[in-house]
């Protein structure tokens, strides 16, 4: 049994001409691609969208599938041996932490893998802890893996890769949907076990300062384009990598360290108390599930005060759990507050009425327009155009200004496109112009930079910058201190969870 | 902020703690015999026992009504259907137009509707006392049904619990969309199928990166082995017997009363 005594050491790469195409479409994901990886590296991938960073590491991990229309070329050796006979020597983790977790409680969760592998029952319960202790995850086993954050699943997910014992970690974009304490708790991780473990390290990832004290190589794609190769464009050391491609991969929309992207700044004094009050509240308290009678909620945060000026931001910030979303969509009309109270003055209400949950469709995306932290659940057409088309076409209006959105987004060329085949910055990009196609005076976010590349992030701020200009409020739940910075106005912090600390959320309203 | 449905905490219920399909069984033998026969002194003598064991499954009657007043609604309505359509023997009571009942049709629609809860009880005794993994586990080691399947399953139920959240959040972004704001009928009908596609799509998607995560955790393909082994100890020899008194107790006092009335 040579791979059960190999298994857990190191594992060598070996990419040899290795080329995939994808079914139905014309160009190549990758093509010729040469890549030699020693055992126990920690290499970073690095390209821009389209250069089939994802594709090389679903293939590593053997679970490109079966798909008979797709075409592969070359060889990929995982020790030598072909892909699909390591099965085992690898573990992929993936971005959705709700696609990480496989069983309902923790214990079984991280052992699925090995028994999947069938490693004897002794041995499983030996392995479980001490993966789990290698993450960080000290929980009972029989926790459930429901109740954990984004940035635990991950970890979870970690641990039942651990306690398979392979010899290559693939991670893909593992952090994208993390906010910043779940980014560096999950990096951590796996940095401890790489150190447990020595195993070779493939990671996926546009920011790069992330993961820059954990790997030793960088490897940048470039994509196959028209009468272009692609293929590995730079690779070596990550401070020479860095000095050689900056230019090239700041152009590409990579969070280079130290490169902030240029962003247009905001002319109008961002403190001019002049403008007039769209909306306000006082003693807000906001759930999201409806109290009964007998059984009220506990709210997920309470705020003595807002205010919300046209031409004015607002930024919302706050830990995990302080239910700064709730109130953001509190504010947005879409959830009824639990006590406090909520008015849209008349500037904004504009004769529908003081309470924007009461707001017929049509009223509400003409006066408050709201875009989610998953664009994905916002599509409503087939089309990007269509998509684009919905709001002037509820409202009545011209057509006109969507050729211009379809323009300034940088998405004509994706008219004719379905939505969800579209890559992550162009949804949000997409549904960020869905929201404004209404032209609402309101705007409120979720998170809009997260898993952003440096690209979208710089051309949303800009946007954002040009509406506050323009009179547009702009109410933005954010863990993305750069990205207040540039918008400027007022911050509003929000404290622990209430359920965890027993106490009722601490608020303060911070002036910048 | 996921509503998770089926991963409740593992409960302590000594009946938690038999083996699911040694629970499934004794449900099963007191399902047939109730089947068999059509008479109140069986459905009474079963149901009055099968409360007896709920505490064992960790189960209160106030808990019970919370969680099964459908299957009690269900049957009261079943047994006076049966009241007012079974043939008008005995006594007339009450003849209000075509609205009669007589004591023979009366006695016909309470044993219906006892025989429905005494056979509905045990499978809500089952369901509360088992933990889907555990069942999972029995159903691919001792019954030997696949286990692609069978986990694969599992694994589906727990992304149940996910889509209660998703439809709450897919409401919320729709709605800022526009979408659903109208009166009438046929929009609104329109709306929840839009919102119904959504999250069908949502679900798909989800499903196959979780598949992906199985798959690249060496999931279906070859042998493996189980963490939890599922075992048969003296609680299922237990479990099993008082089933089967239950149902021997059941139609003795049936027998024995002289109301025994198999359908066959």
């Amino acid at each position: 049994m040579a791979i059960v005594q190999n298994r857990g050491a190191p594992v060598q790469v070996s990419v040899r001409g290795w080329g995939w195409q994808h079914s139905g479409r014309n160009n190549q994901a990758l093509h010729g691609l040469d890549l030699e990886i020693s055992p126990g590296e920690r290499v970073l991938l690095l390209g821009p969208s389209g250069a089939g960073k994802s594709t090389l590491l679903h293939a590593l991990a053997g679970v490109l599938g079966d798909d008979e229309d797709a075409n592969e070329m070359g060889e990929l050796l995982i020790d030598g041996r072909p892909v699909h006979e390591s099965r085992g020597r690898t573990g992929l983790m993936q971005q959705d932490p709700d696609a990480q977790v496989v069983l309902s409680r923790i214990g079984d969760d991280v052992a699925f893998g090995a028994e999947n592998l069938a490693v004897p029952r002794e041995e499983i319960w030996r392995r479980v802890p001490a993966a789990l202790e290698s993450v960080g995850l000290n929980l009972p086993l029989d926790h459930s893996s429901s109740a954990l954050s984004g940035g635990q699943k991950q970890r979870l997910g970690l641990a039942g890769i651990l306690a398979m014992r392979p010899g290559l970690l693939l991670l893909d974009e593992p952090t994208a949907n993390l906010d910043p304490a779940g980014v560096v708790e999950v990096r951590d991780a796996v940095r401890r076990s790489l150190d447990e473990t020595g195993a070779t390290l493939v990671v996926v990832e546009h920011r790069v300062s992330v993961w820059l004290e954990v790997v030793d190589r960088i490897v940048v794609l470039a994509p196959a384009a028209l009468g272009e190769p692609g293929g590995v464009l730079f690779d070596g050391p990550p401070a020479t990598v860095l000095a050689q491609s900056r230019d090239l991969l700041a152009k590409a929309g990579i969070w280079v360290p130290g490169h902030v992207p240029e962003v247009r700044a905001r002319i109008t004094n961002p403190s001019d108390a002049g403008r007039p009050l769209l909306l306000e509240a006082e003693g807000l308290a906001v759930s999201r599930t409806k109290g009964r009678k007998r059984r009220p909620v506990v709210p997920a945060a309470v705020v003595p005060s807002v205010q919300v000026r046209a031409g004015h931001a607002l930024s919302v910030t706050g830990l995990n759990g302080s239910g700064k979303s709730t109130l953001a969509l509190t504010l947005a009309g879409l959830l009824a507050p639990v006590s406090g109270h909520l008015a849209a003055l008349e500037p904004l209400a504009r004769g529908a009425g003081p309470e924007p949950l009461k707001w017929r469709g049509r009223d509400l995306i003409s006066r408050i327009g709201t875009v989610f932290q998953e664009p994905e659940h916002q599509f409503v057409a087939g089309t990007v155009r269509d998509e684009l088309l919905f709001a002037p076409r509820l409202l009545g209006r011209g057509e006109d200004t969507v050729d211009e959105l379809l323009v300034r987004l940088r998405l004509e060329h994706l008219a004719d496109a379905n939505p969800f085949t579209l890559s992550g910055g162009e949804k949000r990009r997409l549904s960020v112009a869905t929201v404004l196609a209404a032209s609402p005076q309101l705007l409120v976010l979720d998170e809009p930079t997260f898993g952003q590349d440096a690209n979208t992030w710089a051309e949303l701020a800009s946007l954002l910058t040009e509406l506050l200009d323009a009179g547009t409020a702009v109410v933005s739940v954010t863990h993305d201190a750069a990205f207040s910075a540039v918008l400027g106005g007022d911050r509003l912090v929000l404290g622990a969870p209430a359920d965890l600390t027993g106490a009722q959320a601490a608020t303060k309203v911070a002036r910048r | 902020m996921s509503v998770d449905i089926i991963a409740t905490p593992r409960s302590t219920a000594l009946l938690a703690r038999a083996n699911p399909l040694a629970k499934l069984g004794a449900g099963m033998a007191l399902t047939v015999v109730l089947l068999v026969s059509v008479d109140w002194v069986s459905a009474t003598v079963a149901l009055v026992l099968e409360c007896i064991l709920l505490p064992l499954a960790g189960l209160s009657l106030r808990m019970l009504l919370t969680r099964g007043w459908p299957i009690l609604l269900a049957s009261l309505v079943g047994g006076y259907g049966t009241a007012l359509l079974a043939p008008k023997t005995g006594e007339l009571l009450l003849a209000l137009g075509p609205v009669t009942f007589s004591t023979g049709s009366l006695e016909a629609g309470v044993a219906i509707a006892l025989r429905g809860l005494a056979i509905a009880l045990p499978g809500i005794i089952v369901l509360a006392s088992t933990d889907p993994t555990d069942l999972a586990d029995a159903l691919a080691q001792k019954l030997r049904l696949p286990h692609r399947f069978v986990l694969g399953a599992l694994a589906a139920m727990r992304l149940v619990g996910l889509l209660v959240a998703e439809w709450q959040t897919l409401g919320m972004a729709r709605r800022a969309r526009g979408v659903g704001g109208a009166s009438g009928l046929f929009s609104r009908l329109k709306a929840q199928l839009g919102q119904a596609m959504a999250l069908l799509v949502q679900a798909v998607r989800r499903a196959s990166r979780l598949a992906v995560t199985m798959e690249a955790k060496g999931f279906g393909t070859g042998e493996r082995t189980w963490a939890r082994e599922s075992t048969f100890s003296h609680i299922d020899i237990a479990v099993v017997a008082t089933g089967l008194v239950i149902a021997g107790v059941s139609v003795s006092a049936a027998v024995v009363l002289g109301t025994w009335n198999p359908v066959f």
